[in-house]
């Protein structure tokens, strides 16, 4: 598999001024003191800074590109998401972090432990280790900015109109520790062990500037034979999404076209707990009304295959809809939104004060305006039959950067924007 | 240019790892770790001798405010004894890499109930500071412990005089202060060390002091190799102590564990962690 856009960014060990350099600190024109990036780096430990990249890694993802990596990347079978807090008050000092991150996360998709740069038995390893032989496994690294960020850095002016708290949906029981966020980094990656490394490293390079707000591992299983994955309610999830290799249905639905966002997302994350015990006790053919599908073949109500296409509106001889109104799919075409959905199934143990399963999905949307997650999520309101099953407990959304060209670094359109 | 062999040994052992995508492991041989111990060239002569110096102050002192302790409680001055409970406890945990380095007698002066439970001994086997704790805290009395308190004496003294032998490594020092810091992260911060008296504050000040001890006598060899760190470590050992200044009480003491709300503990633990990620990297100056 040839990554052109991966090779090696530099030889040589290089210098501090290079550095800045690399990272286009200088062409940003933002000085910075002895005390700056440099420090930073230096205080962690990665004062060496050699990342290689073999073209020849395998499964590997692309980090260069006109999009960040984890969208439209083929949906991997786990994700470690956090969302963090920054612990700072400037723009430079958000700058700088994402100047420290962009190399590191080249290093890690390249499947490159974060090396130490001492001998020194004394100190701590520069990579926590855990991700040692384990390969890129496809590890995509996918980085946002939430709304309260802007107004913590005092940069409001910046903050995209689309960019808000989503608005309070029908059933919400959203929880502090589970909503919200300054910044997000999403890790996923063909091993859990993998993708936790990733968020792991990020975090602790960047100790005393982020502090994690809330975290969630997720999974996803693909049949032998191929096929659209099953979440934990056994139905096929993500059978009506954009395909990813559709660039021009993509800009429709995914891609900003305006601003310094242009080539970045919106991401919407819910925290779904999904009711197991009580699905479980539920007739088959009540579970495929709820979806309106059919669970063994993913077929909508009337049809044979998954993938055929379907008319809500259609009514049969005695005038009842073929595709219940109140089912998931129903409601959710019949409000005419898009979005591409990249969701996993969590298992967390028990709720402690019920003794029921904590499971259900962190669903992941991507979007070029979080209305149109709004949208579906209005119309599924109080009538989706879904809601007697889940309880969304969670919720966040984050302006996903453009993706990064050689010499830059992430979400530099933003600093260029100041 | 030893280093950067081994460095470049080190990234081709990588490259041949992902390159194949295989399981294969780096060879140990490959890896730098082993001929670290040795050692070092760097002299810390002077550090490690005013280190011994002041750890054997803290011991001395520890051993007069347990007398002054034991005192009271043996004479059934319950509030006196309170008083002067958590104050003579930090001298001990100030000094607690030199005082830990004596197998068993950590334990008889400073053991939990439930560190005691945990290596299978009954509760007749506990002594020290915590059990005279729950005399006075939880069943409010002096009666029927003064033989615990005689012991606790006696394992003072004892402690106080092995002290005076100990040999004080670079590494007993650079470990030790991580160390410090890890014993807050994982009793002081979450009330698990004073279960009856709540005066987990006090330890946690004492722990962060006997780091920060080290931190200041290793001070200018580590501003030779390393300016900026000397920097960050300087501000976010500020940081945690202007978090607990917040928790003083008038009289120079600490509120209890129990009004501290989860935002407190919360705030507290996360400035202890950004305090040790780069609190670890003290090491260096053994380069």
């Amino acid at each position: 598999m040839k990554t052109p856009n991966d090779e090696k960014w530099t030889n040589k060990k290089i210098s501090r001024r290079d550095l800045l350099k690399y990272t286009g600190i200088g062409a940003a024109g933002v000085a910075i003191g002895t005390s700056g990036l440099g420090g930073v780096m230096k205080a962690m430990g990665y004062d060496v800074f050699e990342p290689f990249a073999d073209n020849n890694i395998a499964n590997k993802v692309n980090f260069y590109g006109n999009h960040q990596s984890g969208i439209t990347t083929p949906v991997q079978t786990n994700i470690y998401f956090a969302s963090l807090d920054v612990l700072f008050s400037s723009k430079e000092e958000l700058q700088e972090l994402l100047q420290l991150w962009t190399p590191l996360v080249v290093r890690l998709m390249n499947g490159e432990l974060m090396v130490n740069s001492s001998t020194n038995t004394r100190i701590p390893t520069g990579d926590t280790g855990e991700a040692e032989g384990l390969g890129a496994s496809n590890l995509s690294i996918t980085i946002g900015v939430g709304p309260s960020l802007f107004e913590k850095l005092g940069m409001e002016h910046l903050k995209p109109a689309e960019l808000k708290d989503l608005p309070h949906f029908p059933k919400d029981q959203l929880q502090k520790e589970f909503t919200g966020g300054d910044l997000c980094i999403q890790a996923c990656a063909d091993d859990p062990q993998v993708a936790f490394h990733a968020v792991r490293n990020l975090v602790r390079a960047a100790s005393g500037k982020v502090a994690i707000k809330w975290s969630q591992a997720g999974f996803n299983s693909f049949p032998v034979d191929g096929g659209t994955p099953r979440n934990l309610f056994s139905f096929k999830d993500g059978t009506v999404n954009p395909s990813i290799t559709d660039e021009e249905d993509l800009n429709k639905v995914v891609w900003v076209d305006k601003g310094w966002l242009k080539g970045g997302t919106y991401l919407v994350v819910r925290k779904i707990q999904m009711h197991l015990e009580t699905w479980d006790r539920t007739s088959l053919k009540d579970q495929e009304a709820t979806f309106g599908r059919y669970r063994d073949s993913g077929a909508p109500f009337g049809k044979t295959k998954e993938f055929d296409d379907f008319d809500v509106e259609v009514k049969d001889s005695n005038g009842e809809y073929i595709m219940p109104d109140t089912s998931h799919v129903h409601l959710a075409r019949k409000s005419g939104a898009r979005m591409l959905r990249r969701s996993y199934s969590y298992a967390s143990g028990v709720m402690s004060n019920t003794g029921v399963h904590d499971a259900g999905l962190i669903f992941i949307s991507f979007q070029k305006d979080p209305l149109q997650f709004t949208t579906v999520q209005n119309s599924l309101g109080r009538m989706d039959k879904m809601n007697e099953y889940i309880t969304h407990r969670g919720s966040a959304v984050f302006a996903c950067f453009p993706g990064v060209q050689k010499g830059s670094y992430l979400g530099e359109a933003l600093f260029k924007a100041l | 240019m030893k280093n950067a062999s081994l460095y470049a040994a080190l990234i081709a052992g990588g490259i041949l790892l992902t390159g194949c995508g295989n399981t294969e492991k780096v060879k140990n041989e490959e890896s730098p770790a082993t001929e670290q111990n040795e050692a070092p060239e760097v002299d810390l002569t002077t550090e490690l001798s005013s280190y011994q110096q002041f750890a054997l102050a803290q011991m001395d002192q520890f051993l007069i405010e347990t007398e002054n302790f034991v005192n009271l409680f043996k004479a059934g001055d319950i509030e006196g004894a309170k008083a002067a409970y958590a104050p003579a406890r930090m001298y001990f945990e100030r000094s607690e890499p030199i005082a830990e380095s004596f197998g068993d007698l950590d334990p008889r002066i400073d053991g939990r109930l439930a560190d005691i439970q945990e290596e299978g001994k009954g509760e007749e086997e506990w002594t020290g500071y915590h059990k005279l704790e729950y005399a006075l805290w939880v069943e409010n009395k002096t009666e029927g412990y003064e033989a615990i308190a005689d012991q606790l004496l006696a394992d003072a003294k004892e402690l106080h005089a092995l002290v005076q032998t100990v040999e004080v490594t670079p590494d007993l020092m650079i470990t030790g202060a991580v160390d410090l810091l890890n014993e807050v992260s994982t009793s002081k911060i979450a009330g698990e060390e004073e279960i009856y008296s709540h005066t987990d504050l006090y330890d946690f000040k004492a722990n962060i002091e006997g780091a920060e001890k080290i931190f200041e006598i290793l001070r200018s060899k580590l501003e030779a190799k390393d300016k900026d760190l000397v920097a960050t470590i300087d501000e976010k050992f500020k940081a945690v102590d202007d978090l607990l200044a917040q928790h003083e009480t008038a009289n120079g003491g600490y509120i209890s564990y129990e009004e501290l709300t989860e935002d407190n503990t919360k705030a507290l633990a996360a400035a202890v962690n950004q305090l040790g990620e780069p609190l670890s990297r003290l090491g260096i100056i053994l380069e």
